[in-house]
């Protein structure tokens, strides 16, 4: 039965590719990247040979490129009714909700693997630390899964694509901008260190860049992989809730 | 045997199923008729899983959709109203796919694919894009996906809705030739596809069950059934001589066709010998004369605008 969520991920991937939606947005990405890392965050005149640069924009690409990957997750199978086809097959879904996540995510992770030629270029360049670079890839994967849990659960939630993009993002904000600086001296400023550091510690922001700092601290790779789990649970919970209203 | 027991669904104050209750064994083919917002598709939702009931049970086989919806879903196939797909597959892929999430393995998968691929004559299209088919293609598509795992249970939601009329007779055969040892429902609007394909019609309007039977005793109930429809030479007082036919309660006279009668008995009457020893009597010409076996759509039409002023 497990073998459902094989089958689920099988289809789903294949049709980010039976459309040219996944070329157009590797490309956009790579293009994106390209300019952030290049222009705005100084490659060259830092002087360094890493990928620093590179991923501290990360955070901020994944809040508009990857809610328009999640926004499609659920959101289109209730527009087209194919959602009526797939809840009648003998599949659970939780099975439905993890093939599909699955699916989302390992193609967010093929456009990161595309960014290899920085890679090439930083160890062309000088001598970079491979495992701090390794460390930030893994972070920024799984930084981009928690992205589109909370996606992939907002997008079952509505039947208008534009409207589970726009959610999804400010939700997402909401997880990335508790740990940036304006908000964290905001904090700091009215109340005690305690509750902003509470506050920061459930930031996308704060986990990733301790992660890409080369830091693989187990505590920030659980808080990504609950993020996770929690949104997927609630995806499930959602579409169930959805059946009997 | 499938068990439906006081299934009922409230869409928030608003009642689309109430309190169905009803049974359908092997070998049945019924059909659901009723207006269109009469709850049929809200039924079908149920009893496949796709929406849960507000009360009530569905019981596949002894499988409670609820309780044991995988167990349930295993022996069903459905066929949604609008045969929904995923567009941009081919229907080698998607048949593919559904067959891999039926369990299908190896040389099974390849020949029950192969079996749909002929049963609906999808050679032609068998590489293009689902969204890119015509609404006959895209139906039987459907329909095999449906069928693929062949199924015990078959819940067919307007299987032959925007179909031209040599698709809809294909379809029918279809559901003909497979029914033997099947469950079969298929709703429709459509009356004639009721008398075609199903041995058990069940009218529901307002979602309430309004009649239940063989399309036969569904006729009866018309006030056509046993009618005399007649055709005599044009003359005067005819109308009169002919409702003083004993068991004889109405005259319709055609007003297109002059000397057209039909003449409608009290309940429960047959008023064929009466008639025809009248005319032989009155030694009258007669150039056409049948008896009606009653039409669905009279009981459709009686039943089901019943069933709309009881709620207002
Ligand atoms: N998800 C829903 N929310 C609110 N009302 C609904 C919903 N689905 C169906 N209805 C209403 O329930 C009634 C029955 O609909 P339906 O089962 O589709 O009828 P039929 O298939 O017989 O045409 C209709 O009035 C329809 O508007
Ligand atoms: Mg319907």
């Amino acid at each position: 039965m497990g073998g459902n969520v094989g089958v689920i991920f099988r289809r789903e991937l294949a049709s980010y590719f039976s459309t040219p939606l996944a070329y157009v947005f590797i490309v956009i990405f790579l293009v994106l990247t390209g300019i952030f890392t290049f222009f705005m965050g100084n490659f060259y005149e830092r002087g360094q040979a890493d990928l620093a640069p590179f991923f501290s924009f990360h955070p901020w690409l994944y809040l508009f490129l990857v809610p328009a990957v999640s926004m499609r997750l659920w959101a289109e199978e209730r527009k087209t009714g194919s959602i009526e086809l797939l809840l009648t097959l003998p599949v659970r879904t939780w099975q439905a909700v993890v093939g599909k996540f699955l699916a989302a995510w390992v193609f967010a992770g093929l456009a990161l693997v595309l960014t290899f030629p920085l890679w090439l270029t930083v160890n062309y360049l000088g001598e970079p630390d491979n495992g701090v670079i390794l460390a930030a890839y893994i972070g920024s994967w799984l930084m981009a899964g928690a992205y589109l849990a909370i996606g992939s659960c907002i997008s079952a939630a509505t039947n208008n694509q534009v409207i589970a993009f726009i959610i999804t993002v400010t939700v997402c904000f909401l997880f990335v901008a508790a740990g940036s600086p304006i908000v964290m001296n905001l904090f700091t400023s009215w109340s005690d260190n305690q509750l902003w550091s509470a506050i920061a510690s459930a930031s996308f922001l704060v986990r990733f860049e301790s992660i890409s700092k080369g830091v693989l601290d187990f505590r920030d790779l659980f808080y990504f992989g609950w993020m996770m789990i929690l949104w997927l649970a609630a995806t499930v919970i959602v579409i169930d809730m959805k059946k009997a209203q | 045997m499938i068990e439906i027991s006081h299934l009922s669904k409230e869409f928030g104050h608003f009642a689309a199923v109430r309190d169905l209750t009803f049974n359908v064994a092997p070998g049945e083919v019924l059909g659901f008729l009723g207006p269109n917002g009469a709850g049929k598709t809200t039924t079908m939702r149920m009893i496949t899983g796709f929406i849960a009931p507000s009360s009530g049970s569905v019981s596949i086989y002894g499988h409670d959709i609820q309780a044991d919806p995988i167990g349930a879903k295993r022996r069903l196939g459905y066929l949604p109203e609008g045969a929904p797909a995923y567009g941009d597959m081919t229907p080698a892929r998607f048949l593919a796919f559904v067959a891999d999430i039926r369990g299908l393995r190896g040389g099974q998968k390849k020949q029950r694919i192969e079996a749909m691929v002929s049963e609906l004559e999808l050679q032609s299209v068998w590489h293009r894009p689902i969204e890119t088919l015509s609404k006959g293609f895209k139906r039987r598509v459907g329909l095999a996906q449906a069928l693929i795992h062949d199924p015990q249970v078959l819940v067919l939601d307007e299987p032959t809705d925007g179909l031209d009329p040599n698709q809809k007779q294909q379809v029918r055969e279809l559901i003909r030739r497979i029914a033997a040892d099947k469950i079969i429902l298929v709703s429709t609007h459509i009356l004639e596809e009721v008398s075609a394909v199903c041995s058990r019609a069940m009218i529901i309007a307002a979602g309430r069950l309004v009649a239940d039977g063989s399309p036969a005793q569904l006729q009866a109930q018309s006030r056509n059934h046993g009618a005399v429809v007649l055709q005599l030479p044009v003359q005067e007082g005819l109308q009169q001589q002919l409702a003083a036919i004993p068991g004889v309660g109405e005259v319709e006279a055609d007003a297109a066709q002059p000397g057209r009668f039909r003449l409608i008995p009290e309940t429960g009457k047959d008023i064929l010998l009466a008639v025809s020893a009248h005319i032989s009597g009155a030694g009258w010409q007669i150039a056409e004369l049948r008896q009606e076996e009653g039409r669905l759509d009279d009981v459709f039409r009686a039943l089901t605008s019943r069933a709309g002023e009881d709620l207002h």
